[in-house]
This record gives structure tokens, C-alpha cells and sequence, in this order.
């Protein structure tokens, strides 16, 4: 009897409650206090730690100051650096998509499938293998010197322009893929009306192709853009200690942390400034289904020399291309400092592999990469999911507040991030249960979850979007309840969603390296770190043998996700 | 089989208000349907009634038992969503069998319940197939047999047939009825075809806005509408605005501008309606009211457009801006033309006075 009345009592409390229009705030808590813990509140510490503690404008006075200019020349030029960027990777990028989608000639399918590799590359093993290609001790430029007798090498990779050679090569793929979409969405036949109508060619690209391209094409600028100012790798293997996420890796090195906060307070500025225009941008922009179109003819190249020049670039496209991959392949297998002044490599041996397998030290740094990738990842899995959820099921207020900080940590250059979680959590904080998280092992798992916060949630969210919500309604309604609905019909259902991101975050936080290079635990060195310093010690035989690995890994991935995408369209109905 | 009560429920979604004040009673083992213009609110109701929304204000009881805040998962209900809503990843017996996998069945009745589920539905040997390789009509009935098989104390349909084209309609409409009436479950069917609920209903309730405008047999909303919306609504009907001429004894007599007098029954008054000479009120007079020669309320008109459609003749008489249609089963060979008069009549029976 009484028992009865406590039940009642107690599903009476209970339906008020989750029936109240505050329920799903409670819902949703979770999900805004690990933003609030990690993104907002380490992005807060170094806001206030730019001020020197003592509120006072003296840092950004120093940065802004004309006596010393470093740093105004480190914020000109990431900017001179980042708009030559997209213009090479514009360039290279809408000529690639137009040769590739509207011409056919020898070569197009290999050319078209190799035409992705740098997306495959890890920044850092992509960098690597371009000094080991056209540095100044590289094979190209060795090899013209021997060939014609120089005293010295004829070029070389270096400076500003080899970062910028670096980002073209590593980013024009941004470009590519979108003016592709954007071309195969383009109807022919417009272009032969306007050339029926007696336009020169200039006019037809002017008049008609160009501003169909314009927002695919202002979509990518920014996106080029924004990650030009964030590459930390490039100007740090070429050398180029005048960028902003040089700077702040500078100032963190020698110890001015006040000055490292003001630098990235700035740089976190411009990015999400950029942010910002970016969402406004494509929030504003009408989505037409370019993939509808009819589909482009390729014209044949037909005539004879123009066919041999097709070929000849073609073919060093796909060289350009495909050399990276295989300069490291080579190196993987070179003796270790053996290889000094000769062209190539002259000793050869599978060491580093078994290296890779059997000494510890060698493959313990594989081994922390996985481990804490895989945790990473698991975070990574349960909030992406979870947000996933609330964004496209559930209603409530901040919902672009959500989309924005979960994007933000993605937008941030990974050094800004690294400033931040040391600036937060070199001491303790209730947020790492009042641990202090720099120098543990724990930092970087966090920091590579941080990273890539959106990376699930964007592909977990574009399948639910996908799946009608009445299929859910209906499994209430034969009893089944919330968990059992979520456990047997919506992971189901959104599976390859959620696989997707997770192999992608799995295998970024298994590269990453801006981040880890400033906050890494000596106990735990990650992969990407001990590329690097082996790199720095010319044991250039192992630090490629962990490239290789790398690029098997993202292999492997890449066709996983492949298959994925290709079965859940399968059963899609 | 339970009964449901509908207690003085509202339900607004912010400031708009898509259910009012709504009253219902439904019957253990009724036929019971929604129906309504798009928008006023029967997915809303069906959706309370499941338990997909919570009322803002009023009680849902099933049977004695109030369910206004229980969980849908706990209602025991069946539901055929417009769309179907099948679970894309299952086959037709996986999809059949989860809500008795729920209930925690052992596999010899599960798979005994859907087999025999499968063959009322006519999809005998498709049990494995999957659900993207049926037809719009097989995947209807799975949705149907996935609902019915957990036998649930209320089944509710959401326009279950709107996705399916005129042949199909007509025979999954004939085909739920008979289902419907061999396991006698309650049962709430949304619509916004009047055909449909007149053909399969045993009590109908039309809203407009939110609100219920009627609620009555298929023959009681078609023959005694209580006011304009219903008349108008539900079949065809000629809908004149006409004042109360006379009330004398059971008579009432009514006339317009047009110089068209009528008689009627006091009867024919709408539930409620309160007249006085002098009044302005709505005579609806449907066109199969009519009768050939003369009679009550003879009438006696040119033909303004004639149309034959085989089984009736239908006849359009005007008096300046007035215009009447009249069908009359067309026995005759002869053929009366536009421009020709002819003679008509209305019994009194057949007049209703509506408020609006
Ligand atoms: N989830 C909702 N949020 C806001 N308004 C809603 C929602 N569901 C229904 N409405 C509104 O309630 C009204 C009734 O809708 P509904 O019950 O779906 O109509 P019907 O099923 O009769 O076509 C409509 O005006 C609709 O816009
Ligand atoms: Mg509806």
C-alpha cells in the first residue's frame, strides 16, 4: 500500500520533470560543461595570462610596438604567406578539376585517383618527404648540380617560398574537390549556348564559368586561408621563425609564456574571425544540388602535339605527385648516416622495419600514438554522438552556440590550442579533478580530442539528418524504450556516420603534431614527435620507416571509409 | 481492446494553439476517425494519444487508467506512421518481430505470432526479404502487421494510405477495414479524405482549427451536419444564406433575395441552434435531394448547364446570383437540354437549417 504511493509519488516527480520545458537543458548540460571545461575555459586562462596577470596592455604594446617588429613581421608574414597560399592552391587546384573533369586524355585515371594523395599525407611526413625531394640536400637539386657540373645546387626548397610550395602541394586538394563538384554541376550546354553566341573563350570563362565557380571557390579561399595561418610544420621544417605559430612556439620555448598568451590571443582572433565569415558565408549561400547536373563530356584531346604535351604533363603530375610516397618508401630503407653528399641513398637494409616490431624504443612511440589516439577517439565518439543527437533531435535554445564551439578548437591552429591547455592546466583545476594534466599523460589524448571535436559530430549529425525520425517513434511505440530504440535502430542506422568520423579523428590524432610538439610528456612520446627527433638525430632511415607506417594506417583507412560510404548508400532507402 | 477518454485537452506549441479544448470519447473496438483539412490538428491529437506529446492542459485516459504523462513505449499501442517509419536495416519478419522481442516472447511464439501476422496481411512468403526490395503497398502492410502483432490494446493510423496511388488506396482501405473488424482492436484513423473515413469509420470526428466541429456517424455528418464547416466539408451540398421567413408548428419557411422561398422541418434544426423571424441561417440542401416532377418546394427553372456523368444527371439552376445543383438518377432516356425549363422538387425532409 504505502509502497504503492511512493511509486506513484516517485513517477509523478519523475514525469514532471523530464515533461518540463527545462528537461532537455538538463539533457544538454553534460555536453556544454566539457565545452565550457575545455575549450572556453583553457581559451579564457590565456586570455586573461596575455594581460601579464596584472591587466595591463603591456604585452600587446610589445607586440605592436615599431622597436621591435618581430612580431608585427611574424603576423605580416602568416598573412603575405596564407594569401599567396590560396592563390597557388586556387590556381593548381580549378586547373587540376577542369583538366580532370572536362578533358580526356593518357593518363586521366591514374592522374585523377593520385590527384588525392596529399590529403593521405600527415603534415608532418608530407613536409618531410619535400626537403627530402627538393631541399637544399635534396635529390632533385643535387642531382641538376652533378648533371651539369654545378658548384653548387641550381635550387632548393627553402624559406617562405618553400612553405608556400609545401601548402600548394598539401592544400590545393580544398580547391580541387569543391570547383570539381562545383564543374560537374556545371550544364555544358550553357558554354556552348554563350559560344554559339559568339563569345571568345575569355568571355565564356569570364561570363559564365567563373561565377558559377565564385562560391565553391570563396568557400575554399577561406578554408585555404585559415589553414595557412595555422601551419606550424612547414615554416618550422623550412625554417621560417617569422610566423605567428613560429612566434608562439618561440616566446613557449624560451619561457615567455605572457608574451606565447598575447600571440595566440591575437592568431585565435584572426581565426575565428575567419570562422565566422566562413559559417556566414555558407549559411548565406543557397545549396543547389550541384551533383545533379547532367553529366560533363570530356572532350578527347585529339590533336597530335597537343596530345604528346597532355602525356608529358600527365606524367609529371603523376610523378610530382607520387614521389613523395616513394622518396619516403626509399628512405624507409637507407642505412642511417650513410647518406650524406650522395644523390641517392647508397645503403639499403630492412633494419628500420624490423626496428619497427622489435626494439622497444622504436615502437613505443607507435604504441603511445595508438593508445592515446584511441582515447582520444573514444571521447571523441561519446560526445560527438551525443551532441550529435541533441543537435538534430533535440530542441532548444544555443544550438549555434553548440555548432560554434565545437567548431572553434577545429579552427584554432593546433599551437593556440597547445598554448591554451598549458595555460589552463599547468596547475590544477576542478576540471582535471585536481590534477595537474601538463607532463602527464593525459594532456595530449585531451588535446587530440580537442582537435577534433568536430570531426564525429559532423559526420554523425549528417546521417541522423538522414534518418526520418517517425523510424524512431515507431520503436517507441512497440515498446521500446529510449536505450533499447538508440541501441537497436539509431546506432544501427548511423553507423557508417559515426565510423567514419571516428576512423578520421583515429587517424589525425595519430599524426598530429603542431599540438603535441609543445606539450608532449617526455614518458610518452608520440609518433609525430619521434619522427621529428629522429629526424633532428639523421636517423632519416627510421624517422620514413614511421612515415610509411603512417601512410599505410591512413591507407587502410581510406578504404574502410570507402566501403563504408559505399554500403550504407547501398541500404539507404 | 481499451476505450479512450479524451478529457478537455489542449496542446499549444508555443504561442500557437493547435488543439482547443478537445472532448472525446472513444469506444473499446471502435473504428474512430480524424478527420480534417490539412493543419488542424489530428496528427497533434494522435500524437498525444500515443504519447509523442504531452497535452498542455487535459487528461488522456485508456480505460480507467490516465496515461496524459505516460511514456509511449508504455501505452501499448500500435502505430502505422504516414511514411511507414520501417526500420530500413531489418527484413519484414525482423521488423514484424521487434515489438514481440520487447515483450520477451521465446522464439516459437514470435515466430508463430508473425507467421500467422503475415499471411492476414497477404505477404506470405516475403518474410525475408528486405525492406527496400517491396513495393510502396507490401511495405504498407508490413508497417500494418509490425503494429497489429504485438496486439495492442489501440492501433492508430496517421493518412496510412496517402502514399499509395488511387487503385492501391481503394483496395488497403477495404483491406484494413477487414482486418480491423477480424481482431475488433480500437482503433484511430487520421484522414484528411472524407471518402476514406465515410468508407471504413464507425464514428467520425471533423476539426477545423484545432477544434471539433462534429463528431457522428458517417451517416449522421453526412446527413445532419451541425454547421457550415461540416456541410460543406464532407460531400457536396448547396449551402444558401437565407432568412426565417415563418416558424409555424414543425414548419419553417425561409427565403432570399432571389425570390426562392423553402419549406422545412423544425426536425432539420441544427443540434442547438436557436432561429427567430427575421434571422439570417445557412439551408443546406444537397443535389441528390432533389426529385424529378413536382412536390414540396417545387421548383421550376431553366437548365443553365447540363452534365451527364452515366450514373446521374446533374443540372444547374440559377436565380440571379444564386445557383443550385440538382442530381437526379438518371432512369430516362430523355434528354432535356440547356435552355430547356423543367420542374423539379425538394422534400421537406431533405432541407437543413445550419448555424455557422
Ligand atoms: N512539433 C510542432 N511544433 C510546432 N507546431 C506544430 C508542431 N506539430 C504541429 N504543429 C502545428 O499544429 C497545427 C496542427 O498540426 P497537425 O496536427 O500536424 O495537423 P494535421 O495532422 O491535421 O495536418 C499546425 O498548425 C502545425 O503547424
Ligand atoms: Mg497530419
Amino acid at each position: 500500500m504505502s509502497k504503492k504511493s511512493v511509486d506513484t509519488y516517485e513517477a509523478n516527480w519523475w514525469s514532471r520533470l523530464t515533461q518540463s520545458r527545462y528537461f532537455v537543458y538538463i539533457l544538454i548540460s553534460p555536453l556544454f560543461l566539457i565545452l565550457f571545461a575545455y575549450v572556453i575555459y583553457p581559451f579564457y586562462t590565456t586570455f586573461v595570462q596575455s594581460f601579464a596577470g596584472e591587466n595591463t596592455l603591456v604585452n600587446y604594446k610589445k607586440f605592436f610596438s615599431l622597436e621591435s617588429t618581430a612580431n608585427l613581421e611574424a603576423l605580416w608574414n602568416s598573412f603575405y604567406i596564407s594569401i599567396i597560399s590560396v592563390i597557388c592552391c586556387a590556381v593548381v587546384g580549378v586547373m587540376m578539376a577542369f583538366l580532370l573533369e572536362r578533358y580526356d586524355f593518357p593518363g586521366r585515371r591514374l592522374l585523377s585517383i593520385l590527384v588525392l594523395v596529399p590529403m593521405a599525407l600527415p603534415p608532418l611526413v608530407g613536409v618531410l618527404s619535400f626537403t627530402f625531394l627538393y631541399g637544399e640536400s635534396g635529390i632533385f637539386p643535387r642531382l641538376f648540380q652533378q648533371l651539369f657540373q654545378l658548384e653548387d645546387v641550381p635550387f632548393a626548397l627553402k624559406g617562405i617560398w618553400g612553405v608556400i610550395v609545401v601548402h600548394t602541394f598539401t592544400m590545393y586538394t580544398y580547391f580541387y574537390l569543391t570547383a570539381s563538384a562545383a564543374i560537374k554541376g556545371l550544364d555544358p550546354s550553357l558554354e556552348e549556348a554563350a559560344t554559339s553566341l559568339g563569345a571568345s573563350r575569355i568571355r565564356v570563362w569570364r561570363k559564365v564559368i567563373l561565377p558559377m565557380l565564385t562560391p565553391s571557390l570563396i568557400a575554399s579561399s577561406l578554408l585555404v586561408f585559415m589553414v595557412s595561418m595555422a601551419s606550424y610544420t612547414a615554416p618550422l621544417m623550412f625554417g621560417v621563425e617569422r610566423t605567428m605559430t613560429m612566434q608562439i612556439y618561440l616566446s613557449r620555448t624560451n619561457g615567455n609564456l605572457d608574451m606565447a598568451a598575447t600571440q595566440s590571443t591575437i592568431l585565435s582572433f584572426v581565426s575565428i574571425t575567419f570562422l565566422l565569415i566562413m559559417r556566414w558565408y555558407q549559411n548565406r549561400r543557397n545549396y543547389q544540388n550541384l551533383s545533379k547536373g547532367v553529366s560533363v563530356h570530356r572532350s578527347e584531346v585529339s590533336s597530335k602535339p597537343l596530345k604528346f604535351i597532355a602525356v608529358v604533363l600527365s606524367f609529371i603530375g603523376t610523378l610530382i605527385l607520387i614521389l613523395p610516397i616513394l622518396v619516403l618508401i626509399l628512405i624507409s630503407f637507407s642505412k642511417d648516416g650513410a647518406w650524406t653528399i650522395q644523390i641517392l641513398p647508397t645503403e639499403y637494409t630492412l633494419d628500420h622495419y624490423k626496428a619497427l616490431f622489435t626494439d622497444e624504443r622504436t615502437w613505443r612511440p607507435i604504441w603511445n600514438s595508438l593508445q592515446m589516439g584511441f582515447i582520444a577517439t573514444i571521447g571523441n565518439i561519446i560526445f560527438g554522438v551525443a551532441a550529435a543527437y541533441a543537435m538534430v533531435r533535440l530542441n532548444f535554445k544555443g544550438k549555434t552556440m553548440l555548432d560554434i564551439l565545437i567548431t572553434i578548437p577545429w579552427a584554432l591552429p593546433g599551437t593556440v590550442v597547445a598554448v591554451n591547455l598549458i595555460a589552463a592546466f599547468s596547475t590544477e583545476s576542478v576540471f582535471t579533478f585536481n590534477q595537474v594534466l601538463i607532463g602527464s599523460f593525459w594532456i595530449l589524448p585531451l588535446a587530440y580530442f580537442i582537435r577534433h571535436l568536430p570531426l564525429v559530430f559532423r559526420s554523425t549529425s549528417a546521417s541522423l539528418m538522414q534518418l526520418d525520425q517517425s523510424v524512431e517513434e515507431a520503436s517507441r511505440s512497440l515498446g521500446a524504450s529510449w536505450l533499447y530504440t538508440f541501441r537497436r535502430i539509431v546506432i544501427p542506422l548511423t553507423l557508417s556516420g559515426v565510423l567514419a568520423g571516428t576512423l578520421l579523428a583515429f587517424v589525425q590524432s595519430i599524426g598530429e603534431f603542431v599540438a603535441s610538439i609543445l606539450i608532449y610528456n617526455t614518458s610518452t612520446i608520440p609518433l609525430s614527435v619521434a619522427i621529428f627527433q629522429k629526424l633532428y638525430a639523421f636517423k632519416f632511415g627510421t624517422a620514413c620507416a614511421y612515415g610509411v607506417l603512417q601512410i599505410i594506417l591512413i591507407l587502410i583507412v581510406l578504404i574502410i571509409s570507402e566501403r563504408l560510404s559505399k554500403g550504407s548508400a547501398g541500404s539507404a532507402i | 481492446m481499451k476505450a479512450v477518454r479524451i478529457n478537455d485537452v489542449s496542446k499549444k506549441f508555443g504561442d500557437v494553439l493547435s488543439v482547443h479544448d478537445l472532448e472525446l470519447d472513444i469506444k473499446s473496438g471502435e473504428f474512430f476517425t480524424f478527420l480534417g483539412p490539412s493543419g488542424c490538428g489530428k496528427t497533434t491529437t494522435l500524437r498525444m494519444i500515443a504519447g509523442f506529446y504531452y497535452p498542455s492542459k487535459g487528461k488522456i485516459y485508456f480505460d480507467n487508467q490516465d496515461v496524459t504523462t505516460l511514456q509511449p513505449n508504455k501505452r501499448n499501442i500500435g502505430m502505422v506512421f504516414q511514411n511507414y517509419a520501417l526500420f530500413p536495416h531489418m527484413t519484414v519478419d525482423e521488423n514484424i518481430a521487434f515489438g514481440l522481442e520487447i515483450r520477451k516472447y521465446d522464439k516459437k511464439t514470435i515466430k508463430e505470432k508473425v507467421d500467422r501476422i503475415r499471411g492476414l496481411v497477404h505477404l506470405g512468403p516475403l518474410g525475408s526479404r528486405k525492406i527496400n526490395e517491396l513495393s510502396g503497398g507490401q511495405q504498407q502492410r508490413v508497417a500494418l502487421a509490425r503494429a497489429l502483432v504485438i496486439e495492442p490494446d489501440i492501433l492508430l493510423l496517421d493518412e496510412p494510405l496517402s502514399n499509395l496511388d488511387a487503385k492501391l488506396r481503394e483496395e488497403t482501405r477495404i483491406e484494413i477495414k477487414r482486418i480491423q473488424s477480424e481482431l475488433g482492436v480500437t482503433t484511430i484513423y487520421v484522414t484528411h479524405d472524407q471518402t476514406e473515413a465515410m468508407a471504413m469509420s464507425d464514428r467520425i470526428m471533423v476539426m477545423e482549427n484545432g477544434i471539433v466541429k462534429q463528431i457522428g456517424t458517417p451517416q449522421e455528418i453526412y446527413h445532419r451536419p451541425n454547421n457550415r464547416f461540416v456541410a460543406t466539408f464532407i460531400g457536396e451540398t448547396n449551402l444558401l444564406t437565407m432568412k426565417v421567413k415563418s416558424i409555424e408548428g414543425d414548419t419553417i419557411t425561409v427565403e432570399n433575395d432571389a425570390g426562392l422561398t423553402l419549406q422545412g422541418l423544425t426536425e432539420n434544426l441544427a443540434a442547438g441552434l436557436q432561429i427567430n423571424t427575421g434571422d439570417e441561417i445557412y439551408v443546406s440542401i444537397r443535389p441528390e435531394a432533389f426529385e424529378s416532377g413536382p412536390g414540396d418546394n417545387t421548383i421550376t427553372s431553366i437548365i443553365e448547364l447540363i452534365e451527364f456523368t452515366g450514373v446521374s444527371v446533374n443540372y444547374f439552376l440559377r436565380w440571379n446570383d444564386t445557383t443550385l445543383k440538382a442530381m437526379i438518377i438518371s432512369r430516362e432516356r430523355a434528354i432535356m437540354q440547356a435552355g430547356d425549363t423543367i420542374e423539379l422538387h425538394i422534400p421537406k425532409q431533405n432541407i437543413y437549417f445550419l448555424g455557422e
